[in-house]
């Protein structure tokens, strides 16, 4: 048992009538920490010390003050710069780096009152799909442990999954918050390209990359988003529209929501149990009151290739910066700058990394520019109108998160083409730039599976609606795994 | 296209600023050969006259108002430096 799996309303009515102060809920979050994170291995850095003192502050302000998440623990995603927390993007070219600034949600989390636990593991600069790409360590999933809990993000959700904070950050380029939440089971959320200032956050495919909140609910997730949202100064292409009020949007009623299910999201390649859980979402949600209809998306298919050119070229430029020479690791024993430069890049990136930073020089090299980088942004327009054209006619589009649920630890690691497409439906939701969710769905083999709700332009309170309501009609949110019950 | 050589795959290490071994290059030109092989596919569509998309948001020159303001502080900014002197950062030989 533990405080975590209330949701946020229940822990305010906890500290509002003193049964639990935010230093308790702290201290919580710690002692989770070191019990489950020998096995879970989901922290790169613990904030101990500042979070003891911060709770401590905190728990002064008086209630009046306070908003709804204030008091309460959150993990970040280790892309997400902390001042004087070190930040590594799970790579050994950062090892040691002690951001001078907070990212922008960073201080919104702290303007909000938020206590903010460790930085959280990650697959290497966010490129991977099982958190087998870090450079320090393999995250497990707290449902199997010899399972992977997905990626990029996977150890944000795998944290929230096994009850250590009930709130993290990611980031999603191309799924890496949907799909590790699908395989551990939470909720995760994509916000609109532009919702959430990417200030701070360090750059891997900037036309496709956005911060987003991982919760066991959607109400909770719906409060966090809130709180990270709004344009920035710091952040030219966060966008200058009203960050509404999104748990205003949870009323329970969807009557005569209109539902698209795209063929292609249920087609070759996705599990018998990640079809069947949908077709029952389907189920509970026309019981609500909604109606479907299958759709196509015709350019599904080319989303994947799309994708792997367009983000690996921006990831190419955006790592350039990574050089040795004004932080992170450097190569010793080196010559002259040039191979300053390029020892310190062979030593310090791990081997994903490599390849998709060569492949993004070459998609952008003389002689392949046109027929790689250019012909990807031309589809990534003809993908993006596939989407435009159903959601002027429905509400949400619906299907799985993920093919399967989550695969082994070990399994198709040395296998680039096979981890790729276990993104195959989270990505062209990035190439189009919609926001979409992943809440709970069902099992398969005791193994989480998720439902996919991708919404229009800055319509995340569509979706919120939706997922609360199946939230409501069903109890996946409420199971826990095993380790969740400290031995 | 598809196919890469191995002195290609070093061609693009250098541009990348990557060292590579012999061994990384040959591996590298297969596992590269086989994404940008995948990566073909692109061809089957016509995209013709079809407008490349770089950014989602119809965004144009996000300006700021022209107004000084205070930037980081220059000894936060060396914190991470690994190699300096006098305020300044070191680097190796720049010409042989």
């Amino acid at each position: 048992m533990t405080l975590f799996e209330r949701s946020a309303k229940e822990l305010q009515e906890l500290i509002h009538s003193k049964e639990v102060s935010i230093a308790d809920l702290t201290k919580e979050a710690f002692d989770r920490v070191e019990k489950l994170d020998g096995d879970v291995e989901a922290f790169l850095a613990l904030n101990k010390e500042k979070a003891t003192a911060t709770a401590a502050e905190l728990d002064q302000v008086p209630f009046e003050e306070r908003g709804p998440l204030f008091g309460l623990p959150i993990g970040v995603k280790d892309n997400i710069v902390t001042e004087g927390l070190e930040t590594t993007c799970a790579s050994k070219i950062l090892e040691g780096f002690n951001p001078i600034y907070d990212a922008t949600v960073v201080k919104k989390l702290r303007a909000a009152g938020m206590v903010t636990i460790g930085k959280l593991n990650m697959d290497e600069f966010a490129m991977g799909s099982s958190n087998e790409n870090s450079a320090y360590k393999t995250t497990k999933n707290p449902w199997s442990l010899d399972r992977v809990p997905g990626g990029s993000s996977g150890a944000s959700a795998a944290a929230v999954a096994a009850g250590e904070v009930p709130f993290s950050l990611g980031s999603d380029t191309g799924g890496s918050i949907r799909q590790p939440a699908a395989y551990c089971g939470v909720v995760g959320m994509k916000p609109t390209y532009g919702r959430v200032s990417r200030s701070g956050l360090v750059a891997f495919a900037s036309s496709l990359d956005q911060i987003g909140p991982i919760t066991r609910n959607v109400e909770d997730n719906a409060l966090l988003l809130e709180t990270i949202s709004g344009v920035d100064p710091m952040d030219s292409t966060s966008a200058n529209v009203e960050v509404p009020n999104f748990a205003a949007a949870l009323t329970g009623d969807i009557k005569g929501l209109r539902i698209a299910v795209p063929k292609e999201y249920l087609g070759e390649g996705v599990g018998e149990a990640a079809r069947a859980s949908v077709m029952e979402a389907l189920k509970v949600l026309e019981s609500l009151g909604a109606t479907w209809e299958e759709v196509s998306l015709p350019h599904s298919k080319y989303a994947l290739a799309t994708y792997y050119i367009l983000s690996s070229s921006e990831a190419s430029s955006n790592l350039s910066r990574f050089d040795g020479i004004r932080y992170g690791f450097r190569a010793e024993n080196v010559e002259n700058l040039m191979d300053l430069y390029k020892e310190t890049r062979a030593q310090g990136f791990g081997n994903e990394v490599k390849r998709r930073i060569m492949l993004g020089t070459y998609s952008l090299s003389a002689g392949t520019y046109d027929a790689y980088y250019k012909k990807a942004q031309q589809v990534r327009t003809l993908i993006k109108e596939d989407y435009d054209k159903v959601l002027a006619d429905y509400d949400v589009i619906i299907g799985p998160t993920a093919p399967t649920p989550a695969f082994k630890i070990g399994e198709i690691v040395e296998d680039p083409l096979t981890m790729y497409a276990n993104d195959i439906l989270t990505i062209p939701i990035n190439l189009a730039g919609v926001p979409a969710i992943s809440i709970p769905c069902g099992f398969e083999d005791g193994m989480p599976l998720g439902l996919q709700i991708i919404g229009n332009y800055f319509d995340e309170s569509t979706i919120y609606r939706v997922a609360h309501a199946y939230e409501q009609a069903t109890d996946f949110h409420k199971q826990t795994p095993q380790i969740w019950e400290v031995k | 296209m598809a196919e890469l050589t191995k002195e290609e795959v070093k061609h693009v290490a250098h541009l990348a600023r990557l060292a590579i071994t012999e061994e990384e290059a040959e591996k590298f030109a297969l596992q590269l050969g086989a994404i940008t092989e995948f990566a073909e596919q692109l061809k089957e569509l016509d995209t013709t006259n079809v407008e490349p998309t770089t950014h989602v948001l119809p965004l144009v020159n996000v300006l700021r108002e022209d107004v000084a303001t205070k930037g980081l502080d220059r000894e936060t900014m060396m914190l991470n430096v690994k190699e300096q002197e006098a305020g300044q950062v070191k680097v190796p030989a720049i010409m042989d």
